[in-house]
């Protein structure tokens, strides 16, 4: 097994008054794809913004590579190595799908990944490269959101619902990019809501149920029994 | 209980106010009446933004209006100027109704200053209608042969029922389903939206209720004072002393306009013969409260206290944040 | 009808300058700056102030004040209204309408009540002309190729820089943007300072072309924000091509009434309101 990279430990989470997570535990190893799986408000989305620096919440809660990291500005974060495809793609509308990737690059960090890079992963990108980020469909506009983040070179990519909305074929393209990606060595947080997607790319699993892990283990040992009674409740 | 109480304190400050006109000194009952005008003028403005979420630099459009349409039917159609307030209230709001076709094209900030635009065009407007003065204004002469203390006792009265009217009606609206639905639009308008309120319909209700308001204080204001101009009529300054007693006394609270004019009335009556450094003063003062004091004073003294008299308040943005690590202690003490 | 149309593009010239900033700040961080055209007043009083101490040439006073304003629009972003940004408009709204009534009096009390103008060196005298009946300034000139200048600068900046591309990013989405990195309470405090040269800049020029009072700011900040909104958000050129339309306007309102010019323009931002809630000049393209 090779070392951990994140850990997140005891998280608690408000919106307002509203608590939403309830003392979350996760780990994340070096070059290790981990799915975290849930319903609607279960509180993945929640657990990413946590993480990306998006929600404030306790220092300790979360560390990585052992320094606390919990509730420092977004902006600190992705310099020290954790980028996110957020729920929804959220591209910058103005502008044109280069532009958009240049974005992901304004906190760059050495590594594998630039706009040629990105271009050999997404071909269709190169050709679109001039057009604005709207006129793309959605399949394409993942992708860009996808490189986006790749750009800064981060340790820990975490993917909010990258399937939301997409037509299963180009789903399983985008979810068929992932092997290559972590090829040298990236950790993936893959947030689902999807059971077999979640499965299937993952090594290990988390599932959140009313912002708790209701269930953890090797992606590959648990059973669906086991998984719908974390999931649904039932 | 709390309702009895309520009602208690309402009919003492009707028997004691009322009967001000047979003890009292005819210039308080003046300067009485300016001050309901204010405190009209500045529960409407609450209204408007504290619950409406509609932050208007421009209600001196419909204070002007309403001074000058109970003054031209008083002068030039010969109506009764106390029934002609109401009367040019009632017009005002119906004109209210063009006005937020256009207002209401804007959003936020930019509705704020495009509410200017319109009350810069009303002005300006007036300035070139001779029949009322023109830019120079003119005098209200329905009251020739009235005698002076008939004249002066029933403007107060009719001040006082009218502050007595709005807060009682403000009070009740708020409490209402509809004033329900509108502090739910005020916290998110989407969330609103999908609970079945028609967003539109609050928003124009509540801006036409303003309207009508702020023509009440206009034109309760110049029947007290007799002399009107436009440039006095239209004066942005009648936004910003609203504005003032709202973030004083504490905005989308139906308490905080009640203590702001009463700070206002203080602060006016102790400075403002310093004149441009009074004006800079309470400029600095609103600002001081918006940046460390957004709940205003009524939200410091139910602090203090626990006490919160006429419960229709919203919750603020800010003051959830605020009250998240209380959330936080709550739940590990659980 | 020639000479009204000159006189009106080259008062838009100045409209332009005044509405430039106003469009920067809403763009980039939908904040209203009441106080807007009380700042504009504040420089053109801070130029006459030190023209009356030191002889300088009102050039050179420029180059002096628009990089001071630089620094005090950036610190005046970051310490006072990046406090006040959220989704509720009326803390800035407050906070800015306050500094406007605040700025009004201490002119008065420091100027007193009455229009000044600063000593633009006899350039203000200086035309020449184009019918044996008209003349045109050469100080309204240089004030409409500034604008054209300052437009096509900002329009330019905006596309392809990688400032341009911060502002854009906070723009459209503040939360992923500083999830790239970007630190939006300084790209917010670089679009004030940018707002705040350009309105260095129009305090000196109007100051020069005609005069400034303490209690001119409103008429100022409403004539900027008719510019914009005639000219529809989203593109500086559309803010440039509004600030022309209300010109011309308010020139042809003088026209036939000089009682009349305001109210006129006034009411074609009213009628542009009504009718194309977009702008003449809507959004195309960036």
């Amino acid at each position: 097994m090779s070392s951990q990279l994140m850990s997140v430990a005891g998280l608690e989470a408000f919106y307002g008054d509203a608590q939403v997570l309830f003392g979350v535990d996760l780990e994340l190893h070096e070059g290790e794809v981990v799915g975290v799986l849930g319903a609607n408000g279960a509180g993945k989305s929640t657990l990413m913004k946590a993480i990306t620096g998006l929600l404030p919440v306790a220092q300790q809660s979360i560390r990585l590579r052992g320094e606390a990291i919990g509730g420092r500005a977004p902006g600190e974060i992705v310099r020290k190595g954790v980028a996110m495809v957020p729920e929804g793609r959220r591209l910058f509308p103005s502008m044109s799908v280069e532009e958009n990737l240049q974005m992901g690059a304004f906190a760059k960090r050495p590594g594998r990944w630039n706009l040629d890079e990105v271009y050999k992963l997404f071909p269709i990108l190169k050709e679109k490269r001039k057009q604005p980020s709207t006129s793309l469909s959605g399949g394409q506009q993942q992708q860009v959101a996808i490189g986006r983040a790749l750009m800064s070179n981060p340790d820990v990519l975490l993917c909010d619902e990258i399937s939301l909305g997409l037509a299963p074929i180009v789903i399983r393209e985008i979810y068929d990019s992932l092997p290559d990606i972590t090829a040298d060595g990236m950790s993936v947080v893959v947030v689902e809501q999807d059971v077999t997607l979640a499965q299937q790319c993952s090594e290990r699993l988390y599932c959140f149920q009313e912002g708790r892990v209701a269930l953890q283990g090797e992606s590959r040992q648990l059973t669906r029994d086991q998984i719908s009674h974390a999931y649904f409740g039932i | 209980m709390k309702n009895t109480i309520l009602v208690v304190l309402l009919a003492l400050v009707a028997v004691v106010g009322g009967s001000m006109p047979y003890w009292g000194d005819s210039y308080w009952m003046y300067e009485f009446v300016n001050i309901a005008c204010l405190f009209i003028f500045a529960m409407m403005w609450n209204l408007l933004a504290g619950y409406g979420g509609m932050v208007s630099v421009g209600q001196q459009a419909f204070f002007g209006l309403g001074g000058y349409l109970m003054l031209a039917l008083a002068n030039l159609a010969g109506v009764n100027p106390f029934v002609a307030i109401v009367l040019g209230a009632l017009i005002a709001g119906v004109l209210a109704f063009p006005v937020s076709k256009i207002a209401f094209r804007l959003n936020g900030g930019y509705f704020a200053i495009g509410t200017w635009v319109i009350a810069e065009v009303i002005r300006l407007t007036v300035a070139n209608i001779d029949a009322v003065g023109g830019g120079s204004g003119t005098s209200l002469t329905a009251f020739r042969g009235v005698s002076r203390s008939f004249r002066e006792n029933m403007t107060y009265w009719v001040a006082l029922a009218a502050v007595l009217i709005t807060l009682v009606s403000v009070y009740l609206f708020l409490r209402s389903k509809q004033g329900l639905a509108l502090q739910a639009i005020r916290d998110s308008e989407v969330a609103a939206e999908s609970q079945g309120i028609n967003v539109a319909r609050m928003k124009l209700a509540v801006y036409i209720l303003a309207a009508v308001g702020c023509a009440l204080a206009g034109g309760l204001y110049f029947v007290s004072n007799l002399r009107i101009s436009p440039d006095a009529a239209f004066s942005v300054n009648w936004t910003a002393f609203g504005i003032f007693i709202v973030m004083i006394g504490g905005i989308g609270r139906i308490e905080g306009p009640l203590i702001g004019t009463l700070v206002y009335w203080l602060i006016d009556t102790w400075f403002s013969d310093y004149g441009t450094w009074y004006l800079i003063g309470l400029g600095a003062l609103a600002i001081l409260m918006t940046q460390y004091l957004r709940s205003g004073l009524s939200g410091l003294i139910q602090q203090l206290t626990g006490l919160d008299v006429l419960s229709t308040r919203r919750v603020l943005p800010d003051e959830r944040e605020q009250s998240r690590p209380l959330a936080t202690t709550k739940a590990s003490h659980v | 009808m020639f000479e009204v149309i000159i006189h009106g593009v080259l008062l838009g010239g100045l409209y332009s300058l005044f509405a430039l900033g106003l469009s920067l700040m809403f763009g980039v961080m939908r904040l209203t700056n009441i106080a807007h055209g009380d700042q504009i007043v504040i420089s053109g009083f801070i130029g006459i102030a030190i023209a009356s101490v030191v002889n300088i040439n009102p050039f050179l006073l420029i180059v002096f004040l628009v990089p001071c304003a630089l620094v005090s629009g950036y610190a005046f972003q970051y310490f006072v209204l990046n406090r006040t940004l959220g989704k509720d408009p009326l803390p800035s709204l407050v906070i800015t309408f306050g500094l406007s009534i605040i700025a009004q009096n201490l002119l008065q009390e420091i100027f007193s009540a009455n229009p000044r103008s600063l000593d633009s060196g006899g350039l203000n005298t200086l035309g020449f002309g184009i019918t044996s009946d008209m003349t045109v300034g050469v100080l309204p000139l240089i004030i409409l190729a500034c604008a054209i200048a300052c437009t096509f600068g900002l329009q330019w900046m905006f596309q392809h820089t990688a400032l341009g591309r911060a502002f854009r990013a906070v723009s459209d989405e503040k939360d992923i943007a500083e999830l790239m990195g970007l630190n939006s309470s300084k790209v917010y405090s670089m679009a004030t300072a940018l707002a705040f040269a350009l309105v260095a800049l129009a305090g000196l020029f109007q100051s020069m072309r005609t005069t400034v009072a303490p209690t001119d700011g409103p008429s100022l900040l409403l004539f900027a924000f008719e510019s914009v909104i005639i000219g529809g958000m989203g593109s500086f050129w559309g803010t440039f091509l509004g600030a022309m339309t209300l010109g011309l306007a308010q020139q042809i309102g003088f026209y036939f009434d000089p009682g009349w010019g305001i109210w006129f323009g006034h009411l074609v931002f009213i009628a542009i309101l009504a009718f194309k809630p977009n702008g003449l000049f809507p959004k195309t393209v960036g």
